[in-house]
């Protein structure tokens, strides 16, 4: 029987990113707001100091800093004929866990999506026709353009601190910067990060082959910074160990050095963690939630009533929080009815070794999570795809983040994969190799989307999440050609030998490709297809706020942060501004 | 895609794993003598048997050469024992539900052994396997003998006791390559030898001043995180981290 507590104005479900920012916009408005997080507290001090944040084994190979998934796994299948079975160990995709989530453990890697990802569907028919892209993409417009989300992208980035050199100020164009880029207001908070070796012979080898190189833009600091909230941040030191790890330095933004202890200091404010939700909680009509019920560490049930409900946990948690509560129709991938668990994507990484010569030190361990110079030519709708058989893009860089060696020791194709000869080209190739990323878009397919697994549990007894994906044939050809462009400056960098191909299916998820799971709680001007309107409110339940890269209509080339971030603001612009002084649905349907 | 890494239960990370599908070349090895259990007295989960099997196998995954020492005397077998013998042998962070399925190669491992249950029951069978062919045990084989059974291994689907060769393989493989660069403290990687064989510096938290300088020869010996703390720099005194509350 559950402890019944007094009601507060908001509930968190998750104190992340998106939690922590949202707590902190509420209760800046007057809002008692309390913020649910079923992983510990942690803290710079003592949680993330060296020298055992440093300990590669721990963090980056047994996953220390994510999801248990003793507790909870995701089951997982490439096709719906397929039986989904667990995903045992954690390999694809790392989902985080803890106080400040998943920003605790990323790169940093902060790039804004573009006008032409915002309206996918739109400026794809208007520059290729309404026949060009394969009829089973269901890709789709998010319902904003790039010009009403740059005050929100704006205000994000100058939270973190980014480090980078705009391209585009206003319409002005800046040598260095991103030509790509749609205008933003002003520059970054702080110049760029400097640059490791290995980028700067790509950006002179890209630049060559006629491309436009920029420096990366990047959430571990480039010097000492106090942002609007009055947290001080401090200059990345190049360790090594950022992602799946904890900045000791204060360098990297993560919600405990950019916000998270001055929302602990307001009196309208209630952490608690350890604090499992199991469900939302609904009206008898269900078009209103009541507020959730959540067990805590020693396995005590509440329930914890609220006006309104935040969720913003990992994608794949709040598609899969929706349907553990019984809210909204979930997806029919054979009716291509429902919408809870629709356009389910991810990205379609590639990556190419440059191998130089023994004279050629690399250095690899001395980088940071985001370092790297990058080109965005072949990004989005950059280039013409007229001639090409597929939408999308990706962006190619050296953007190493470590050289670790139980992960990084690479050798040539060719080379046996133990004994004498594979250690004498480990030892040859360790200081004297670069990898570039190639880090591409993924389009929502009608055949791709998660829903309740029939079989499988977690430790709580409730269904884990079903996968259904594999990489759409788009994507395939997006990536081989993209990745057939690396491989080109990868060789202009005056290489020995340069070893890439495209990314292959079918998708597995015994290999590490990134945690950039986005869709299933998509946002979107037309409720048939989506699940919250264009203030990430839910259609079917309008004291709920669905949060996070779930709303993705398809995943773009670039990595997700920034436009999470810029979501999660734009969101607690609208609830603060709008919805508290009329509650109900923003948009009608 | 390759072979090794789809059903392993240790995954094999990083730029190695373009290589994997290259079986290694068969060269003639003077044998390894067959050298007393070194550590097999203060081994916390194989017997003695178990531990001349392991030092000898993974003798052969990395071997001793002019680079630097082999996995043996990198104390490559007392990580492996160590990691069996503890939380993540009986299964940490593994999803153990049933009901057990084999499953496509793209969803990963799905056996029900823990790790320390996979190699109970695989070095069992290899042990039975070269008995059968009345070759004696393995850690006695001439090396070339010995890498000819462990390719045997890597690229077999016999079934040791419920486990496929090949997933044998790939996990032991996979914590070979763990003990041999991961931090000394977890028994391997004595003297941080790998570390100092490849030029990778280990724990130190900053390369601020060098990595603006391309191409710099890094000749700075490694630390480990058991060098209290050396190298290390804190920023911010301790006292000035905001407390706040926590849970109410």
């Amino acid at each position: 029987m559950a402890t019944k507590l007094a009601e507060v104005d908001a509930v968190l479900i998750g104190v992340g990113l998106v939690g922590t920012m949202l707590g902190r916009e509420l209760t800046r408005a007057g809002l008692k707001v309390v913020g649910l997080e079923r992983g510990r507290p942690q803290f710079t001090v003592p949680d993330f100091q060296g020298p055992q944040m440093h300990d590669e084994l721990r963090y980056s190979v047994r996953k220390g800093l994510m999801q248990d998934n003793t507790k909870e796994a995701v089951t997982f299948r490439n096709r719906a004929d397929q039986v989904a079975l667990p995903i045992r160990r954690w390999e694809s995709f790392l989902p985080g866990t803890g106080l400040g989530g998943a920003a605790v453990h990323w790169n940093g890697q902060t790039y804004r999506f573009q006008d032409s990802d915002f309206r996918m569907r739109s400026v794809t028919t208007q520059r290729y026709g309404a026949r060009f892209a394969d009829p089973e993409l269901t890709i789709q417009d998010w319902g904003v353009t790039a010009a009403d989300m740059e005050p929100h992208y704006d205000r994000f980035e100058y939270l973190l601190g980014v480090s980078g050199l705009a391209g585009n100020i206003g319409g002005k164009k800046i040598a260095g910067g991103n030509p790509f880029e749609d205008a933003r207001r002003r520059g970054y908070p702080t110049p760029p990060m400097k640059e490791p070796y290995g980028s700067a012979l790509f950006r002179k080898a890209a630049a060559r082959e006629g491309y436009h190189p920029f420096p990366q833009p990047s959430s571990n600091l480039s010097q000492p910074y106090t942002n609007p909230e009055g947290m001080q941040l401090s200059t990345c030191m190049f360790c090594g160990y950022c992602e799946r790890y904890a900045c000791e330095h204060y360098a990297k933004s993560s919600p405990q050095t950019i916000l998270l202890p001055v929302l602990l200091k307001d009196p309208n404010f209630t952490l608690r963690t350890q604090a499992q939700v199991l469900r939302i909680n609904l009206s008898k009509d269900k078009r209103h939630a009541t507020g959730v019920t959540y067990v805590d560490a020693a396995g005590r049930e509440f329930e914890q009533p609220a006006k309104l409900v935040v969720l913003g946990s990992f994608a794949l948690n709040n598609v899969r929080m929706l349907l553990l509560s019984g809210i909204g129709t979930p997806y029919d991938p054979r009716s291509g009815q429902g919408t809870v668990g629709r356009n389910y994507a991810y990205q379609t990484m590639s990556s190419v070794q440059v191998f130089f010569d023994e004279k050629t030190n690399i250095n690899p361990f001395m980088r940071s999570g985001a370092c790297g110079t990058v080109i965005a030519d072949f990004v989005g709708d950059n280039f013409d795809h007229g001639p090409h058989k597929f939408i999308g893009g990706a962006y190619v860089g050296e953007v190493m983040t470590n050289g670790r060696p139980i992960e990084f020791h690479p050798t040539p194709p060719g080379t046996p994969a133990w004994g004498g000869k594979w250690k004498s080209a480990v030892v040859r190739h360790y200081n004297h190799t670069s990898v570039l990323n190639v880090h591409g878009s993924s389009m929502a397919h009608r055949a791709n989307y998660l829903d309740l697994d029939p079989t499988y549990k977690d430790a709580w007894g409730l269904p884990l999440l079903r996968m259904t994906f594999d990489f759409p044939a788009n994507d395939l050809r997006m990536s081989a050609y993209v990745t057939g462009k690396a491989v080109e400056i990868g060789r202009a960098m005056g290489a020995r030998q340069v070893n890439g191909a495209g990314r292959k299916g079918p998708y597995t998820v015994t290999q590490y490709q990134t945690t950039h799971n986005t869709g299933g709680t998509v946002m979107g001007a037309d409720r048939n297809t989506s699940v919250v309107n264009r203030y990430l409110q839910s259609w079917d339940v309008s004291n709920l706020f669905v949060i996070g890269a779930s709303n993705f209509p398809q995943n773009a080339s670039y990595n997700p942060t920034d436009t999470v971030g810029a979501l999660a603001y734009m969101a607690a612009e609208a609830i603060v501004k709008r919805y508290l002084k009329s509650p109900g649905p923003m948009v009608q349907a | 895609m390759t072979k090794i890494s789809r059903r392993g239960f240790f995954k094999l990370a990083g730029g190695a794993t373009a290589a994997l599908t290259q079986a290694p070349a068969l060269v003639a090895h003077a044998a390894p003598a067959p050298a007393p259990a070194a550590h097999a007295g203060a081994a916390l989960f194989f017997n003695p048997d178990e531990m001349r099997w392991i030092e000898a196998a993974t003798e052969r995954l990395i071997p001793e050469d002019d680079n630097g020492p082999g996995a043996r005397a990198a104390g490559v077998p007392v990580y492996i024992d160590r990691q069996l013998a503890g939380a993540w042998g009986a299964g940490e962070r593994l999803y153990r539900s049933g009901p057990w399925q084999p499953g496509e190669a793209s969803q990963g491992y799905q056996l029900p052994f823990t790790p320390a249950e996979l190699f109970r029951n695989a070095l069992r069978g290899a042990r039975e396997e070269l008995q059968g062919r009345k070759e004696g045990s393995f850690e006695t084989l001439p090396g070339a003998r010995q890498d000819a059974y462990l390719e045997s291994l890597q690229n077999g689907k016999q079934d040791l006791h419920g486990v496929p060769a090949h997933v044998f393989f790939e996990s032991l493989l996979a914590l070979t390559i763990e003990g041999y660069f991961s931090d000394p403290v977890y028994g391997g990687n004595k003297d941080m030898a790998s570390w100092k064989m490849i030029g990778f510096p280990g724990a130190y938290a900053s390369f601020y001043d060098l990595v603006d300088q391309h191409g710099v020869a890094y000749t700075r010996a490694p630390i480990s995180m058991s060098d209290n703390g050396a190298g290390v720099i804190h920023l911010h005194p301790v006292s000035t981290q905001h407390s706040g509350k926590r849970g109410t």
